[in-house]
Protein backbone atom coordinates (compact mmCIF):
# COMPACT_ATOMS: atom_id res chain seq x y z
CA UNK A 1 0.00 0.00 0.00
CA UNK A 2 1.18 3.36 -0.92
CA UNK A 3 0.21 6.25 0.21
CA UNK A 4 1.55 10.06 -0.69
CA UNK A 5 1.93 13.06 1.85
CA UNK A 6 2.96 16.24 1.70
CA UNK A 7 4.57 18.02 4.42
CA UNK A 8 6.16 21.32 4.93
CA UNK A 9 9.62 20.64 7.08
CA UNK A 10 11.05 23.60 8.61
CA UNK A 11 9.89 25.74 5.28
CA UNK A 12 10.75 23.57 2.72
CA UNK A 13 7.87 21.21 1.15
CA UNK A 14 8.35 17.13 0.79
CA UNK A 15 5.88 15.16 -1.47
CA UNK A 16 6.56 11.33 0.25
CA UNK A 17 5.45 8.33 -0.39
CA UNK A 18 5.10 6.02 2.33
CA UNK A 19 5.09 2.48 1.67
CA UNK A 20 4.03 1.73 5.03
CA UNK A 21 1.25 3.30 7.36
CA UNK A 22 3.32 2.36 10.18
CA UNK A 23 5.83 5.18 9.89
CA UNK A 24 5.52 7.94 12.99
CA UNK A 25 6.73 11.38 12.54
CA UNK A 26 9.77 10.77 14.43
CA UNK A 27 10.62 7.74 11.67
CA UNK A 28 9.94 10.11 8.68
CA UNK A 29 12.00 13.27 10.05
CA UNK A 30 14.82 10.62 10.96
CA UNK A 31 14.80 7.92 8.68
CA UNK A 32 13.61 9.48 5.40
CA UNK A 33 15.09 12.98 5.61
CA UNK A 34 18.05 12.51 7.42
CA UNK A 35 16.80 15.07 10.56
CA UNK A 36 18.54 13.53 12.92
CA UNK A 37 18.27 16.33 15.42
CA UNK A 38 14.66 15.33 17.02
CA UNK A 39 16.06 12.75 19.12
CA UNK A 40 14.26 9.06 19.82
CA UNK A 41 14.22 8.79 23.30
CA UNK A 42 11.76 6.28 24.96
CA UNK A 43 9.28 6.37 21.26
CA UNK A 44 6.80 5.52 24.01
CA UNK A 45 5.37 9.22 24.63
CA UNK A 46 7.08 9.49 28.25
CA UNK A 47 10.42 11.67 27.60
CA UNK A 48 9.65 14.62 25.02
CA UNK A 49 13.08 13.84 23.62
CA UNK A 50 10.80 13.68 20.06
CA UNK A 51 8.98 16.76 20.75
CA UNK A 52 8.56 19.09 17.50
CA UNK A 53 5.73 21.81 16.02
CA UNK A 54 3.59 20.69 14.00
CA UNK A 55 1.38 23.56 12.96
CA UNK A 56 2.77 25.46 15.76
CA UNK A 57 1.85 23.78 18.53
CA UNK A 58 4.52 20.93 20.66
CA UNK A 59 3.51 17.15 20.15
CA UNK A 60 5.59 14.04 20.36
CA UNK A 61 6.46 13.02 17.19
CA UNK A 62 6.76 9.17 17.90
CA UNK A 63 3.39 9.28 18.79
CA UNK A 64 2.07 10.97 15.67
CA UNK A 65 1.55 8.57 12.20
CA UNK A 66 2.76 10.32 9.63
CA UNK A 67 0.24 9.70 6.99
CA UNK A 68 -2.23 11.01 9.57
CA UNK A 69 -0.50 14.70 9.39
CA UNK A 70 -0.60 15.12 5.65
CA UNK A 71 -0.17 18.69 4.74
CA UNK A 72 1.22 19.57 7.91
CA UNK A 73 3.43 22.32 8.93
CA UNK A 74 6.33 21.43 10.60
CA UNK A 75 9.24 23.10 12.79
CA UNK A 76 12.51 20.80 14.04
CA UNK A 77 15.43 21.83 16.14
CA UNK A 78 17.54 22.19 12.32
CA UNK A 79 14.92 24.67 11.67
CA UNK A 80 14.85 27.40 14.24
CA UNK A 81 18.57 28.99 14.25
CA UNK A 82 18.81 31.68 11.34
CA UNK A 83 22.38 30.28 9.69
CA UNK A 84 24.58 30.76 13.04
CA UNK A 85 22.26 32.82 14.44
CA UNK A 86 21.05 31.04 17.20
CA UNK A 87 17.01 30.93 18.46
CA UNK A 88 16.72 33.01 21.40
CA UNK A 89 15.72 29.89 23.48
CA UNK A 90 19.21 28.13 22.06
CA UNK A 91 21.28 31.08 22.96
CA UNK A 92 19.72 30.71 27.23
CA UNK A 93 20.06 27.11 27.44
CA UNK A 94 23.70 28.08 26.32
CA UNK A 95 23.93 30.86 28.90
CA UNK A 96 22.49 29.05 31.64
CA UNK A 97 24.00 25.83 31.19
CA UNK A 98 20.15 23.42 30.44
CA UNK A 99 21.77 20.78 29.50
CA UNK A 100 24.52 18.43 30.63
CA UNK A 101 24.92 14.89 28.12
CA UNK A 102 22.49 16.91 25.41
CA UNK A 103 20.45 14.48 23.95
CA UNK A 104 17.44 15.60 25.77
CA UNK A 105 17.98 19.27 24.37
CA UNK A 106 16.30 19.62 21.17
CA UNK A 107 13.17 18.47 22.45
CA UNK A 108 13.43 20.85 25.79
CA UNK A 109 13.99 23.56 23.17
CA UNK A 110 11.17 22.78 20.92
CA UNK A 111 9.10 22.11 23.87
CA UNK A 112 10.14 25.31 25.23
CA UNK A 113 9.27 27.51 21.96
CA UNK A 114 5.83 25.78 22.04
CA UNK A 115 4.91 26.98 25.94
CA UNK A 116 6.44 30.48 25.06
CA UNK A 117 4.25 30.75 22.18
CA UNK A 118 1.86 29.01 24.38
CA UNK A 119 1.54 32.15 26.37
CA UNK A 120 0.79 30.75 29.68
CA UNK A 121 3.18 30.28 31.79
CA UNK A 122 4.72 33.85 31.90
CA UNK A 123 7.53 34.35 34.21
CA UNK A 124 6.29 32.19 36.74
CA UNK A 125 8.65 29.24 37.51
CA UNK A 126 6.60 26.40 38.84
CA UNK A 127 4.02 27.49 36.13
CA UNK A 128 7.28 26.96 33.56
CA UNK A 129 8.22 24.02 35.39
CA UNK A 130 4.93 22.94 35.11
CA UNK A 131 4.97 23.34 31.32
CA UNK A 132 8.05 21.47 30.99
CA UNK A 133 7.16 18.34 32.74
CA UNK A 134 6.46 16.34 29.61
CA UNK A 135 10.96 16.63 28.76
CA UNK A 136 12.65 14.64 30.69
CA UNK A 137 16.60 15.43 31.46
CA UNK A 138 18.16 12.17 32.60
CA UNK A 139 21.53 14.36 33.59
CA UNK A 140 19.14 16.55 35.98
CA UNK A 141 19.78 19.76 34.25
CA UNK A 142 16.26 20.90 34.96
CA UNK A 143 17.50 24.12 37.01
CA UNK A 144 19.23 25.58 34.04
CA UNK A 145 16.21 24.85 31.74
CA UNK A 146 14.17 26.44 33.75
CA UNK A 147 16.40 29.69 33.94
CA UNK A 148 16.51 29.46 30.53
CA UNK A 149 13.14 29.38 29.65
CA UNK A 150 12.78 31.97 32.22
CA UNK A 151 15.32 34.29 30.01
CA UNK A 152 14.16 33.39 26.47
CA UNK B 1 3.65 -2.61 15.66
CA UNK B 2 1.38 -5.23 13.26
CA UNK B 3 0.77 -3.64 9.47
CA UNK B 4 -2.93 -2.73 9.08
CA UNK B 5 -4.96 -0.72 6.62
CA UNK B 6 -5.30 2.82 6.78
CA UNK B 7 -8.36 4.52 6.01
CA UNK B 8 -9.38 8.46 5.59
CA UNK B 9 -13.06 8.36 5.31
CA UNK B 10 -14.50 11.74 3.87
CA UNK B 11 -17.84 11.77 6.00
CA UNK B 12 -19.21 10.11 9.18
CA UNK B 13 -21.27 7.51 6.91
CA UNK B 14 -18.22 6.40 5.71
CA UNK B 15 -16.00 6.56 8.73
CA UNK B 16 -19.03 4.65 10.47
CA UNK B 17 -19.01 1.95 7.36
CA UNK B 18 -15.32 1.39 7.27
CA UNK B 19 -14.84 0.61 10.93
CA UNK B 20 -18.06 -1.80 11.12
CA UNK B 21 -15.14 -4.21 9.61
CA UNK B 22 -14.07 -6.55 12.39
CA UNK B 23 -10.69 -5.44 13.69
CA UNK B 24 -11.14 -1.87 12.56
CA UNK B 25 -10.29 1.01 15.14
CA UNK B 26 -10.77 4.07 14.94
CA UNK B 27 -7.53 6.10 15.04
CA UNK B 28 -7.76 10.09 16.61
CA UNK B 29 -4.58 11.29 18.07
CA UNK B 30 -2.88 8.13 18.84
CA UNK B 31 -1.31 8.96 22.30
CA UNK B 32 -2.58 5.69 23.35
CA UNK B 33 -3.94 3.43 20.85
CA UNK B 34 0.02 4.00 19.01
CA UNK B 35 1.33 3.60 22.70
CA UNK B 36 -0.39 0.23 22.82
CA UNK B 37 0.05 -0.84 19.21
CA UNK B 38 3.79 -0.64 19.74
CA UNK B 39 3.80 -2.72 22.91
CA UNK B 40 1.74 -5.18 21.04
CA UNK B 41 -1.02 -4.37 23.67
CA UNK B 42 -3.74 -3.51 20.81
CA UNK B 43 -3.58 -5.26 16.72
CA UNK B 44 -5.86 -3.44 14.85
CA UNK B 45 -6.46 -4.98 11.68
CA UNK B 46 -7.42 -1.62 10.39
CA UNK B 47 -7.26 2.21 11.44
CA UNK B 48 -10.34 4.81 10.48
CA UNK B 49 -8.30 8.11 10.69
CA UNK B 50 -11.73 10.80 12.16
CA UNK B 51 -9.16 13.62 12.65
CA UNK B 52 -10.12 15.25 9.28
CA UNK B 53 -14.01 14.55 9.93
CA UNK B 54 -16.02 17.91 9.08
CA UNK B 55 -17.98 19.00 12.26
CA UNK B 56 -16.19 17.33 15.21
CA UNK B 57 -13.61 19.85 16.46
CA UNK B 58 -15.87 22.78 17.72
CA UNK B 59 -17.17 24.08 20.83
CA UNK B 60 -20.63 25.32 20.43
CA UNK B 61 -22.83 26.82 22.92
CA UNK B 62 -26.81 25.41 22.22
CA UNK B 63 -30.04 27.19 22.55
CA UNK B 64 -30.51 25.51 25.83
CA UNK B 65 -27.91 26.28 27.76
CA UNK B 66 -25.57 23.09 27.42
CA UNK B 67 -22.30 23.31 25.78
CA UNK B 68 -21.05 20.57 22.93
CA UNK B 69 -17.81 19.95 22.68
CA UNK B 70 -16.89 18.26 19.63
CA UNK B 71 -15.17 14.66 19.97
CA UNK B 72 -11.85 15.99 17.83
CA UNK B 73 -11.38 19.19 19.89
CA UNK B 74 -7.94 18.78 21.23
CA UNK B 75 -7.49 18.62 24.85
CA UNK B 76 -5.22 21.92 25.06
CA UNK B 77 -7.59 23.78 22.69
CA UNK B 78 -10.28 22.79 25.45
CA UNK B 79 -8.61 23.88 28.64
CA UNK B 80 -7.59 26.98 27.28
CA UNK B 81 -10.95 28.43 26.06
CA UNK B 82 -11.24 31.33 28.13
CA UNK B 83 -14.85 30.82 28.12
CA UNK B 84 -15.06 26.86 29.06
CA UNK B 85 -12.64 27.34 31.87
CA UNK B 86 -14.78 30.04 33.89
CA UNK B 87 -17.64 27.94 33.24
CA UNK B 88 -16.68 24.66 34.07
CA UNK B 89 -13.38 25.38 36.23
CA UNK B 90 -13.03 21.83 37.30
CA UNK B 91 -13.05 20.54 34.40
CA UNK B 92 -10.61 22.77 32.93
CA UNK B 93 -8.12 21.83 35.81
CA UNK B 94 -8.61 18.34 34.95
CA UNK B 95 -7.37 18.25 31.81
CA UNK B 96 -4.73 20.44 32.63
CA UNK B 97 -3.74 18.22 35.35
CA UNK B 98 -3.02 15.12 32.97
CA UNK B 99 -0.44 13.95 31.38
CA UNK B 100 1.94 16.49 29.22
CA UNK B 101 1.36 19.37 27.37
CA UNK B 102 3.10 18.15 24.16
CA UNK B 103 0.16 15.01 24.51
CA UNK B 104 -2.37 17.96 25.74
CA UNK B 105 -1.78 19.55 22.28
CA UNK B 106 -3.05 16.02 20.22
CA UNK B 107 -4.83 14.31 22.67
CA UNK B 108 -8.61 14.69 21.74
CA UNK B 109 -11.91 14.50 23.34
CA UNK B 110 -13.29 11.45 22.22
CA UNK B 111 -10.17 9.68 22.28
CA UNK B 112 -9.56 10.86 26.07
CA UNK B 113 -13.04 9.36 26.77
CA UNK B 114 -11.94 5.98 25.28
CA UNK B 115 -8.42 5.84 26.48
CA UNK B 116 -7.70 2.19 28.50
CA UNK B 117 -6.72 1.48 31.47
CA UNK B 118 -2.72 1.65 32.57
CA UNK B 119 -2.49 -1.53 35.30
CA UNK B 120 0.84 -2.68 34.56
CA UNK B 121 -0.20 -6.16 33.84
CA UNK B 122 -2.57 -4.84 30.75
CA UNK B 123 0.63 -3.43 29.34
CA UNK B 124 3.03 -6.17 30.11
CA UNK B 125 2.13 -8.87 27.22
CA UNK B 126 4.00 -11.51 29.35
CA UNK B 127 1.56 -11.28 32.41
CA UNK B 128 -1.97 -13.07 32.94
CA UNK B 129 -4.63 -10.21 32.01
CA UNK B 130 -8.15 -10.78 31.63
CA UNK B 131 -8.91 -7.46 29.83
CA UNK B 132 -5.89 -7.74 27.41
CA UNK B 133 -6.65 -11.79 26.87
CA UNK B 134 -9.78 -13.12 27.88
CA UNK B 135 -9.71 -16.03 30.52
CA UNK B 136 -6.18 -15.52 31.06
CA UNK B 137 -6.46 -14.72 34.85
CA UNK B 138 -5.31 -11.63 36.42
CA UNK B 139 -1.43 -10.88 37.65
CA UNK B 140 -2.65 -8.03 40.07
CA UNK B 141 -4.13 -10.53 42.15
CA UNK B 142 -1.45 -10.97 44.91
CA UNK B 143 1.15 -9.24 42.37
CA UNK B 144 1.97 -5.32 42.66
CA UNK B 145 -1.98 -3.63 43.42
CA UNK B 146 -1.30 -0.91 45.18
CA UNK B 147 -2.22 1.62 42.73
CA UNK B 148 -5.79 -1.12 42.07
CA UNK B 149 -9.14 -0.14 42.06
CA UNK B 150 -10.90 0.12 45.42
CA UNK B 151 -14.58 0.07 44.55
CA UNK B 152 -16.06 -1.90 41.13
CA UNK B 153 -13.64 -3.75 40.82
CA UNK B 154 -14.41 -8.18 40.42
CA UNK B 155 -12.20 -11.04 41.03
CA UNK B 156 -11.18 -11.17 37.42
CA UNK B 157 -10.30 -7.38 36.98
CA UNK B 158 -9.73 -4.10 39.35
CA UNK B 159 -7.63 -2.23 36.74
CA UNK B 160 -8.76 1.89 36.77
CA UNK B 161 -9.79 3.84 34.75
CA UNK B 162 -6.80 6.40 33.88
CA UNK B 163 -8.62 9.66 33.01
CA UNK B 164 -8.66 12.76 34.48
CA UNK B 165 -11.30 14.70 32.33
CA UNK B 166 -14.14 11.81 32.87
CA UNK B 167 -14.20 12.73 36.59
CA UNK B 168 -15.57 16.00 36.36
CA UNK B 169 -17.83 15.24 33.31
CA UNK B 170 -19.28 12.09 35.48
CA UNK B 171 -20.09 14.36 38.08
CA UNK B 172 -21.61 17.21 35.88
CA UNK B 173 -23.86 14.89 33.86
CA UNK B 174 -22.14 14.79 30.76
CA UNK B 175 -23.86 13.06 28.05
CA UNK B 176 -21.90 11.58 25.14
CA UNK B 177 -23.60 11.47 21.70
CA UNK B 178 -22.68 8.80 19.21
CA UNK B 179 -22.91 7.24 16.08
CA UNK B 180 -23.31 4.19 14.65
CA UNK B 181 -24.42 2.07 11.26
CA UNK B 182 -28.18 2.64 12.65
CA UNK B 183 -27.73 6.38 13.42
CA UNK B 184 -27.36 8.35 15.79
CA UNK B 185 -28.02 7.69 20.08
CA UNK B 186 -27.10 9.50 23.29
CA UNK B 187 -25.87 7.99 26.72
CA UNK B 188 -25.27 9.71 30.29
CA UNK B 189 -20.84 9.66 30.37
CA UNK B 190 -21.74 7.61 33.66
CA UNK B 191 -23.43 4.72 31.49
CA UNK B 192 -20.34 4.35 29.02
CA UNK B 193 -17.97 3.04 30.73
CA UNK B 194 -18.57 -0.31 32.13
CA UNK B 195 -17.34 -2.33 35.54
CA UNK B 196 -15.03 -5.49 34.70
CA UNK B 197 -17.60 -7.96 36.25
CA UNK B 198 -17.21 -11.33 34.24
CA UNK B 199 -16.63 -9.29 30.71
CA UNK B 200 -13.13 -7.03 32.02
CA UNK B 201 -12.39 -6.84 28.36
CA UNK B 202 -15.33 -4.70 27.20
CA UNK B 203 -14.54 -1.34 29.04
CA UNK B 204 -17.34 0.48 27.12
CA UNK B 205 -20.92 0.36 26.03
CA UNK B 206 -20.24 1.18 22.29
CA UNK B 207 -20.88 -1.61 19.70
CA UNK B 208 -18.36 -2.19 16.88
CA UNK B 209 -18.13 0.31 15.08
CA UNK B 210 -19.84 3.15 16.97
CA UNK B 211 -17.70 6.45 17.27
CA UNK B 212 -17.93 9.49 19.44
CA UNK B 213 -19.10 12.58 18.03
CA UNK B 214 -19.31 14.68 21.01
CA UNK B 215 -19.73 15.41 24.49
CA UNK B 216 -22.55 17.90 25.72
CA UNK B 217 -22.29 19.66 29.46
CA UNK B 218 -26.23 19.98 30.15
CA UNK B 219 -27.12 23.92 31.82
CA UNK B 220 -27.02 22.52 35.44
CA UNK B 221 -23.78 22.47 34.77
CA UNK B 222 -22.55 25.81 35.09
CA UNK B 223 -24.50 26.27 38.44
CA UNK B 224 -21.06 24.85 39.96
CA UNK B 225 -18.77 27.13 38.27
CA UNK B 226 -18.01 29.90 41.44
CA UNK B 227 -17.78 26.48 43.55
CA UNK B 228 -15.86 23.44 42.11
CA UNK B 229 -12.07 22.19 42.37
CA UNK B 230 -10.68 18.56 40.95
CA UNK B 231 -7.88 17.62 43.34
CA UNK B 232 -5.65 14.95 42.51
CA UNK B 233 -3.12 12.94 44.58
CA UNK B 234 -0.01 11.26 42.19
CA UNK B 235 3.60 9.95 42.79
CA UNK B 236 5.49 12.83 41.23
CA UNK B 237 3.72 16.68 41.16
CA UNK B 238 3.08 16.58 37.49
CA UNK B 239 2.77 13.86 34.37
CA UNK B 240 1.64 11.18 36.11
CA UNK B 241 -2.08 9.41 36.84
CA UNK B 242 -3.73 9.70 39.18
CA UNK B 243 -3.65 7.70 42.39
CA UNK B 244 -6.62 9.34 43.86
CA UNK B 245 -8.66 12.18 42.65
CA UNK B 246 -11.75 14.11 43.14
CA UNK B 247 -13.68 16.44 41.30
CA UNK B 248 -16.38 18.44 43.58
CA UNK B 249 -18.98 21.06 43.02
CA UNK B 250 -20.93 22.94 45.47
CA UNK B 251 -24.36 25.37 45.27
CA UNK B 252 -23.92 27.24 48.19
CA UNK B 253 -26.88 29.46 49.49
CA UNK B 254 -26.54 31.22 52.88
CA UNK B 255 -24.28 28.78 54.03
CA UNK B 256 -25.98 25.81 53.11
CA UNK B 257 -25.42 23.55 50.33
CA UNK B 258 -27.86 23.69 47.92
CA UNK B 259 -26.78 21.00 45.17
CA UNK B 260 -23.36 19.18 45.65
CA UNK B 261 -21.79 17.19 42.51
CA UNK B 262 -19.06 14.62 43.66
CA UNK B 263 -16.71 12.26 41.53
CA UNK B 264 -13.73 10.43 42.00
CA UNK B 265 -10.76 8.88 39.68
CA UNK B 266 -8.40 6.68 40.29
CA UNK B 267 -10.01 4.31 42.75
CA UNK B 268 -12.54 2.55 40.16
CA UNK B 269 -12.60 0.38 36.57
CA UNK B 270 -14.69 3.79 35.87
CA UNK B 271 -14.97 7.58 36.87
CA UNK B 272 -16.68 7.11 39.85
CA UNK B 273 -19.92 9.25 40.50
CA UNK B 274 -20.59 9.48 44.39
CA UNK B 275 -23.55 10.12 44.09
CA UNK B 276 -25.27 9.08 47.99
CA UNK B 277 -22.70 11.71 49.11
CA UNK B 278 -24.18 13.92 47.14
CA UNK B 279 -27.56 13.68 48.51
CA UNK B 280 -26.05 13.36 51.74
CA UNK B 281 -24.32 17.10 51.28
CA UNK B 282 -27.32 18.27 50.28
CA UNK B 283 -29.24 20.63 52.80
CA UNK B 284 -26.05 20.58 55.33
CA UNK B 285 -24.03 23.39 56.35
CA UNK B 286 -20.49 23.88 53.92
CA UNK B 287 -18.09 23.24 56.77
CA UNK B 288 -15.93 19.72 57.69
CA UNK B 289 -18.74 17.83 59.45
CA UNK B 290 -20.82 17.71 56.17
CA UNK B 291 -17.61 17.03 54.15
CA UNK B 292 -16.18 14.04 56.60
CA UNK B 293 -19.95 12.55 56.39
CA UNK B 294 -19.83 12.89 52.84
CA UNK B 295 -16.53 10.97 52.31
CA UNK B 296 -17.64 8.42 54.46
CA UNK B 297 -20.46 7.70 52.87
CA UNK B 298 -18.69 8.13 49.22
CA UNK B 299 -16.18 5.41 50.17
CA UNK B 300 -18.69 3.05 52.64
CA UNK B 301 -18.59 0.57 49.84
CA UNK B 302 -14.80 0.75 49.05
CA UNK B 303 -12.90 -2.29 49.79
CA UNK B 304 -9.03 -3.23 49.01
CA UNK B 305 -8.21 -5.16 45.99
CA UNK B 306 -4.75 -5.77 47.13
CA UNK B 307 -2.27 -4.19 49.33
CA UNK B 308 -4.31 -1.02 48.20
CA UNK B 309 -5.91 -0.11 51.86
CA UNK B 310 -4.63 3.47 51.96
CA UNK B 311 -6.71 4.37 48.79
CA UNK B 312 -9.67 4.25 50.91
CA UNK B 313 -8.68 7.00 53.19
CA UNK B 314 -6.57 8.92 50.61
CA UNK B 315 -10.00 9.07 48.78
CA UNK B 316 -11.92 10.79 51.79
CA UNK B 317 -9.00 12.79 53.18
CA UNK B 318 -9.06 14.03 49.32
CA UNK B 319 -12.76 14.36 48.88
CA UNK B 320 -12.62 16.43 52.18
CA UNK B 321 -9.76 18.90 50.64
CA UNK B 322 -11.74 19.45 47.51
CA UNK B 323 -15.12 20.43 49.35
CA UNK B 324 -13.48 22.39 51.43
CA UNK B 325 -11.48 24.05 48.22
CA UNK B 326 -14.77 24.67 46.73
CA UNK B 327 -16.81 25.61 49.54
CA UNK B 328 -14.27 28.61 49.65
CA UNK B 329 -14.49 29.18 46.10
CA UNK B 330 -13.12 28.41 42.94
CA UNK B 331 -9.55 30.04 42.42
CA UNK B 332 -9.77 32.91 39.67
CA UNK B 333 -6.97 31.40 38.19
CA UNK B 334 -6.15 27.94 37.61
CA UNK B 335 -2.94 27.59 40.06
CA UNK B 336 0.62 26.95 38.94
CA UNK B 337 0.52 23.05 39.21
CA UNK B 338 -3.32 21.95 38.42
CA UNK B 339 -5.06 19.69 40.56
CA UNK B 340 -2.21 19.43 42.85
CA UNK B 341 -2.68 19.48 46.83
CA UNK B 342 0.68 20.27 47.21
CA UNK B 343 1.25 23.32 45.72
CA UNK B 344 4.00 25.44 46.73
CA UNK B 345 3.21 28.74 48.01
CA UNK B 346 3.93 31.53 45.94
CA UNK B 347 8.34 32.43 45.90
CA UNK B 348 8.99 28.97 47.82
CA UNK B 349 12.39 27.70 45.98
CA UNK B 350 12.83 23.92 44.64
CA UNK B 351 13.34 22.50 41.42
Amino acid sequence: MNLSIRLTVNGEQHDIVLDDPRVTLLDLLRERLQLTGTKKGCDRGQCGACTILVDGKRINSCLALAVSHDGADILTIEGISEGDHLHPVQAAFITHDGFQCGFCTPGQIMSAIGLISENQAGSDPERIREGMSGNLCRCGAYAGITDAVLEA
Amino acid sequence: MNRFDYVRPASLAEAVAAAAAPGASYLAAGTNLLDLMKGGIVRPSRLVDVTRLPGLDRIEPLADGSLRIGAMVRNADLAHDAEFARAYPAIAEALLSGASAQLRNAATVGGNLLQRTRCAYFYDTASRCNKRAPGSGCDARGGDNRLQAILGWSEGCSATHPSDFCVPLAAFDAVVEIEGTNGRREIALDALHRLPGNTPEQDNALEPGELIVAVRLPASARAFAAHSRYFKVRERNSYAFAVVSAAAGLVIEDGTIRQARLALGGVAPKPWRAGAAETQLVGSAAGPGAFSRAAQVALADAKPSGDNAFKIELAQRLIVRALTSAAQGTPARIPALPASPFSSPAGALHV
